[in-house]
């Protein structure tokens, strides 16, 4: 991709987009299940080298929102979208557009951490495989070792690579996902409640691994614990019955609200 | 603001603000009684004072405990968590008050009968002063009436330029009569804890702002307390 940085173009956008690229810009995006109208007229700038927060209550519409982003609705029967989201400019739902392509650029780690069956190697091996991304079996190699170092899993796993990858607990299971999501050299990376199936400690060693590896991606996350949110994005925006309330710096967002809907969300008055 | 999904949420808020009220209100009457005994010289209502302090003392330790109980359990957000670290800011200033009153108080012992009423009404009229400022602002807290707070904040200038000019009063006196050294210098000690009353006031007038905006008060503060640099040269 060499479509140069864009800047933000909405006016009333977080300080800290200022300061970065630019990397998803998404104008006037509705999202329809069937009848329902699950996003309405949402445009928002998303920057790169950094995490943003989605919150809001259950069926605000964060997630589709998040689906969107690598076109994970278009396997939904009856799940239109209109509107651009662009990525680097270019819009992701033109038809000349591979959407394989997409999402090797743009990863996603679910709720539950889901493995392939099989070894742990195979899991992170698979993406850049079938990509085509490792010239040879040591670059291979060094691509798995590298994305598990990267994931904070492979001082763990290093002896037992050949072990099925669902035999790991819960949060090594999800760091194998993120592994997985990174070997693939995506430039962003959405996370729909990484945590949400986690221990504390499992939970705070991905947030650690959020932070450590912001520096090099556009992450999205999509969660349901606040604090969780005021702790690791740097930008936060509450969705609230298919409308964006709130785009804003988080430090601003968990302090002084400017929307009365967030207000109540976060200080937990509605809901 | 509407109510919490949990309602022992607002249970706890509700405590923490109830028991900063009832600070307020015992902060109040120290103050009130500490002018008048002095003002009447009644040894037995500031002995009274300096033993109702502990009152406050421990009305402090429990807002906090209450506060830091509330933040590791309900892990507050905006609003919120400002008006916790609101409650906690305010009862620190209020048994601050508290002390000053107590203070005050025990000078009563030091000042004696023979003083001549004209002085004392110097200390009565700063602590009338001092009163009304603790007043307004413990309303405008319980009402989150950052604009009455405000309006406390600005009138601190008043208690300021009352305690000059009781100061170069005071020395004039003690200039005049070295035998009137000792009283005069309680007094001016009573008078300072009236004006650092009201600096109390305006703290607890920034926090309200604080808590009702979330920012804090940007414009300078009108200061008229200039004893600080105030230079008399008693050989003359």
């Amino acid at each position: 991709m060499d479509a140069s940085p864009q800047k933000s173009t909405l006016s009333n956008s977080p300080r800290i987009l200022a300061a970065r690229d630019t990397k998803i810009v998404a104008s006037d995006v509705n999202v329809y299940y069937g009848e329902k109208h699950a996003i309405k007229h949402l445009s928002i700038d998303i920057p790169d080298r950094a995490v943003s927060a989605f919150i809001g209550p259950s069926g605000c519409g964060k997630s589709t929102f998040l689906r969107s982003i690598n076109r994970m609705n278009d396997t939904i029967d009856g799940c239109r979208v209109t509107g651009d989201i662009l990525v680097d400019g270019k819009n992701i739902y033109d038809r000349d557009l591979d959407v394989v392509q997409l999402r090797a650029r743009v990863g996603m780690v679910f709720q539950k951490p889901n493995p392939f069956p099989k070894s742990i190697f195979e899991n992170v091996a698979y993406g850049p495989r079938i990509h085509g991304i490792a010239k040879s079996k040591t670059d291979l190699e060094e691509i798995v070792v590298g994305s598990l170092k990267k994931a904070s899993l492979f001082e763990e796993v290093k002896d037992r690579l050949d072990h099925p990858g669902t035999g790991l607990s819960g949060g090594q299971q999800q760091r194998l996902c993120i592994a997985r999501a990174i070997a693939v050299n995506p430039e962003i990376i959405l996370m729909d409640e990484p945590c949400s199936a986690l221990d504390p400690i499992a939970s705070a060693r991905i947030e650690e691994l959020i932070d450590e590896i912001r520096q090099n991606y556009c992450i999205i996350i999509v969660t349901h614990s606040m604090q969780q949110a005021a702790r690791v994005s740097q930008l936060t925006a509450f969705f609230h019955l298919g409308d964006l309330v709130e785009f804003g710096d988080t430090d601003d967002m968990f302090t002084t609200p400017q929307d009365k809907r967030t207000q109540d969300y976060i200080t937990g008055r509605f809901g | 603001m509407s109510d919490h999904t949990v309602k022992s949420y607002d249970d706890d808020l509700a405590s923490l603000k109830q028991m900063l009220a009832q600070m307020g209100g015992l902060a109040e009457e120290q103050l009130a009684n500490a002018i008048d005994a002095v003002a009447k010289r009644d040894t037995k209502l500031a002995d009274r004072v300096i033993a109702g302090d502990e009152k406050i003392d421990v009305l402090e330790q429990q807002i906090e405990e209450k506060a830091i109980l509330t933040i590791a359990k309900r892990q507050p957000m905006a609003q919120d968590l400002r008006q916790i670290i609101v409650a906690i800011r305010i009862s620190s200033d209020l048994e601050r008050i508290g002390d000053l009153a107590k203070n005050t108080a025990k000078r009563t012992h030091a000042i004696s009968e023979q003083m001549p009423r004209k002085l004392v009404s110097g200390l009565t009229r700063m602590g009338n002063l001092a009163q009304e400022q603790l007043k307004n602002i413990l309303d405008a807290y319980a009402q989150n009436d950052a604009e009455k707070a405000i309006l406390v904040w600005r009138s601190d200038e008043d208690i300021d330029a009352l305690y000059n000019s009781i100061f170069r009063e005071l020395l004039t006196y003690m200039m005049e009569d070295p035998r009137m050294i000792g009283p005069c210098t309680h007094l001016l000690f009573g008078t300072k804890n009236m004006e650092r009353i009201g600096d109390h006031t305006t703290n607890i007038a920034e926090n309200i702002y604080f808590l009702v905006h979330g920012k804090a008060i940007t414009e300078e503060r009108p200061k008229k307390d200039s004893t600080s640099t105030t230079n008399y040269n008693l050989t003359t």
